[in-house]
Order: structure tokens, then C-alpha cells, then sequence
């Protein structure tokens, strides 16, 4: 269906933005919107950690300790939230998904992101790995709030924000796609925002 | 895909205002007719779609207030100061104006009566939508699953629905108000914030497994789960919805 005009709808452009930085569907805001399905968990650092799982020879974990003396690095992305809001040139520091995986032979195809409190979200490997996603552990110079899914959140800012896990505790690596926690719940399996891709079937 | 792999994609269908009613200053319900629609379940919401006379075009999501009955869907909207999309939909928008839409959406935070309760519902100011959903379907299929409402307001003037709550109450429905900032001169009934005391005094015990569905502001929200996780009751069994200061 073409789209119909809305009659005396003028809109309000952002200003200053580059529109085509601006995926389909969403707007700009200076704010950083919380979406979350359930009670915030709070996980003390001392019983915190990451692990890989799943098809490799020995799985893999890390402290918290272990984790914070991993090469980290400081990522500058634009964040596109399911909801329609897009967060541009957000700031946060953490491990690259590649030096995790460094060394790990896996016939595995696909990953699933799991996180304190059930959720789970489920991405083709190929697309956490090359530099495209982190495990986060502060924001704007902070660490990361739990709220914002401290102490360690996934960043994979080519997708939707729910592929990037709050809470994030692990890696399981599958020959399978398996999908998560809302790609059950009638969201989109891969979460394209150029393609639009919000719901099953779009 | 499992579940979800035979589902068509959601396309974007022409809705029509049929009635716009004022429900506080600030907040409005708009009630469409939608050729078509499919039905849906309680605590689902729509994409909003508006266009420009030069093609910008612009999305929101919002909340469905209203039962699943026939073709109307009613949307329930906070008009927000420096908003671009609600003060077109609370004070432009006329009966016979069209606009787009689709829908329904979400598969979490839902409740049908066959999914029982006891129901123990959280709202912080216009969270109160998609409870009012659930508030609806149950007296629309005359279930008397017990539920209980506890709706944080501002003032009494700014409670949504107040007078329909009232009239649903009983076979059931239990509604307590908490009127954070003003009462009016009599009032019996909560008048702070809502805290673990007040959940505890108005939810059903751990032991009865009540579940519990939140929706406000994200600090009300984030207070009020840590306050049920507190009480003993199971995270798994309290679905939240959050909203921002942008988000809906």
C-alpha cells in the first residue's frame, strides 16, 4: 500500500543529522530509553562471569578480573532500538567479540547471546565476529549501569538493540539457529534496522 | 523459526478515527476502525505511521487500550509538551482522518483469561494502557480471574479511566489508587509513591504465585520489581514494560 498523507501532519525532521544515518522508521533521541522485560538483576562482581559454551573443545570462561585485563577497546556506534528510537555516536568501552573467540575452532554457524535472568537473543556467527560486536563494560566514560544492563552488556550495533544482550554472562556457539527470547515472542530473527526488520515476517 | 516462521508480515493498513475522548488534560484515547483487523491480545501494541504532504514519514509504538472486540482499536495517548508525534494524535486528529497502522505486536507482556492469575497489576501514570487491555478482556469475557490494580497517579485528575475502574470493580477486580502529590479532601486510600510496604499490602502473598505484569516510567518500574524480587516473589512470574521519557 503506498503510504497516505496524514492530513496536517507537518513532522519535525532532526536537525543537524545526516539522514542517511537514520534508519527506516526511527528517530533521533538524546535520551537513552530503558526496555527491559523483567526485574533488573544484580549480579556482584565477585560471582560475575563469561563464558563460551557450546560446540568447541574446551569451553571458556574468564572472571571478572580475567575480563577486565583483556585487551579492551573504546567503540563510537549509532544504536537503533526495535521501538523506534535511534541513539547516535553512543560511546562504550569493552572486549571485541574476536579477541574472546582468538584461537577457538568451532564448525558452529550461529551464537547465542544468554544473560542473568533468562534472556537470550540468537545472531549467525558471522555476525559478532570481524568487528562487529563487543562485550561491553562502560558507557559514556561510566561503567555501565545495571539498568543499562551493567556490569557487562552484549554491543552488536549492526542489528536492533535486543541483539545486544544486558547482563550478558556467556556465548553459546551452535550448528543451529535456535531464537531467542523475543524472536519467540514475534520479533524479527535476524533484526536488519536498514531492512526494517521488526517483526516475524518483515 | 519455531512458532513464529508461518506468520505473514504485518502490513500497514488504513485506520480511521471514529471518536476521540478526553480522558485527563494531558491524555487522550483515540478509537480507530480497522478493516480487517485480525484481533489481538491484551498488553499488545501498534506501529503508528504518519506522512507528510512531502513524503517524510515518521513511527511510534503504542500500547492498544482496548479489548478485542469487532474491528475498533482504541489507543490511549500522553500528549507529550516537545513531542512530534502525540500532540498530532491527542489535538490534530479529527474523527474521519485516516492514518496507518499495524499490529498487533509482542508475544510477552500479554495476558488472555485462559492463562488464569491471580493477577497482580503495577501502573505508574498512563502505563495503566495495556492493564486497562487486560482490565477489559477479562470483563469483555465475563472471566473473574482475581485481579487486583494498583495504579500510581499523580492526582486524582490525573488517574486515566477512573470512573470505568470504578464501575468494573467487584467479580474479582480489586483497584487501589495511590495519588502521589495531591488528594482530594477525604482521602482514605495511598498517597505516596508506591513502595515495597504498599506491594506487599495489596498483592497476594508469594505462596498464592500471582503474576505480576508492571508498566510506568523506568525508575517505577526499576522500584517496583527490585521491591516484588525483594517480597519473595518469582522474577520469571514479573513482566515489565518501561517507557522513557521519549519512548511512547
Amino acid at each position: 500500500m503506498a503510504p497516505i498523507v496524514s492530513r496536517g501532519f507537518r513532522g519535525r525532521r532532526a536537525a543537524h543529522v545526516d539522514p542517511a544515518r537514520i534508519p527506516p522508521g526511527q528517530y533521533v533521541t538524546a535520551d537513552f530509553p530503558v526496555l527491559s522485560a523483567g526485574p533488573t538483576p544484580h549480579t556482584a562482581l565477585e560471582s560475575w562471569d563469561f563464558s563460551i559454551v557450546g560446540e568447541l573443545d574446551e569451553p571458556r570462561g574468564w572472571t571478572w578480573e580475567e575480563f577486565r585485563a583483556l585487551p579492551s577497546e573504546e567503540i563510537t556506534r549509532d544504536i537503533h532500538c526495535v521501538t523506534k528510537w535511534t541513539k547516535l555516536d553512543t560511546v562504550w568501552r569493552g572486549v571485541s567479540v574476536d579477541t574472546l573467540l582468538e584461537g577457538i575452532e568451532t564448525a558452529a554457524d550461529f551464537v547465542i547471546q544468554y544473560s542473568d535472568g533468562g534472556y537470550t537473543t540468537n545472531l549467525p556467527l558471522e555476525d559478532v565476529t570481524g568487528g562487529k560486536a563487543w562485550v561491553v563494560f562502560s558507557y559514556d566514560g561510566q561503567p555501565l549501569a545495571p539498568e543499562h544492563g551493567g556490569p557487562a552488556r552484549m554491543l552488536v550495533p549492526q542489528h536492533y538493540f535486543w541483539k545486544s544482550a544486558k547482563w550478558v554472562r556467556g556465548l553459546l556457539l551452535q550448528s543451529a539457529d535456535e531464537p531467542g527470547f523475543w524472536e519467540t515472542n514475534g520479533y524479527h530473527n535476524y533484526g536488519d534496522p536498514w531492512q526494517e526488520q521488526r517483526y516475524a515476517g518483515d | 523459526m519455531a512458532g513464529t516462521a508461518l506468520r505473514g508480515r504485518l502490513t500497514w493498513q488504513l485506520a480511521e478515527l471514529v471518536e476521540a475522548v478526553a480522558e485527563t488534560p494531558r491524555v487522550k484515547t483515540i478509537v480507530f476502525d480497522v478493516p480487517g483487523w485480525p484481533g489481538h491480545r491484551a498488553g499488545q501494541h501498534v506501529d503508528v505511521r504518519l506522512t507528510a504532504e512531502d513524503g517524510y514519514q515518521t513511527e511510534r509504538s503504542y500500547s492498544i487500550a482496548s479489548a478485542p472486540v469487532g474491528t475498533r482499536v482504541a489507543l490511549t495517548v500522553q500528549r507529550l509538551e516537545d513531542g512530534e508525534v502525540s500532540p498530532y494524535l491527542t489535538d490534530e486528529l479529527r474523527p474521519g482522518d485516516k492514518i496507518e497502522l499495524r499490529g498487533p505486536i509482542g508475544g510477552y507482556f500479554v495476558w488472555e483469561p485462559s492463562q488464569g492469575g491471580p493477577l497482580m497489576l503495577v501502573a505508574g501514570g498512563s502505563g495503566i494502557v495495556p492493564l486497562m487491555a487486560m482490565i477489559r478482556t477479562r470483563a469483555a469475557a465475563g472471566d473473574d480471574t482475581e485481579t487486583r490494580l494498583l495504579y500510581s497517579s499523580r492526582s486524582q485528575d490525573d488517574a486515566i479511566y477512573r470512573d470505568e475502574l470504578e464501575r468494573l470493580s467487584g467479580n474479582g477486580l480489586t483497584v487501589v489508587h495511590a495519588l502521589t502529590e495531591s488528594q482530594p479532601p477525604g482521602w482514605t486510600s495511598y498517597a505516596r509513591r508506591v513502595d515495597a510496604e504498599m506491594l506487599a499490602e495489596v498483592s497476594p502473598s508469594p505462596a498464592e504465585r500471582p503474576r505480576f505484569y508492571a508498566c510506568g516510567p523506568t525508575p517505577f518500574v526499576e522500584a517496583v520489581a527490585e521491591s516484588l524480587v525483594r517480597l519473595g516473589h518469582d522474577t520469571q512470574a514479573i513482566k515489565t514494560e518501561r517507557f522513557g521519557a521519549t519512548g511512547r
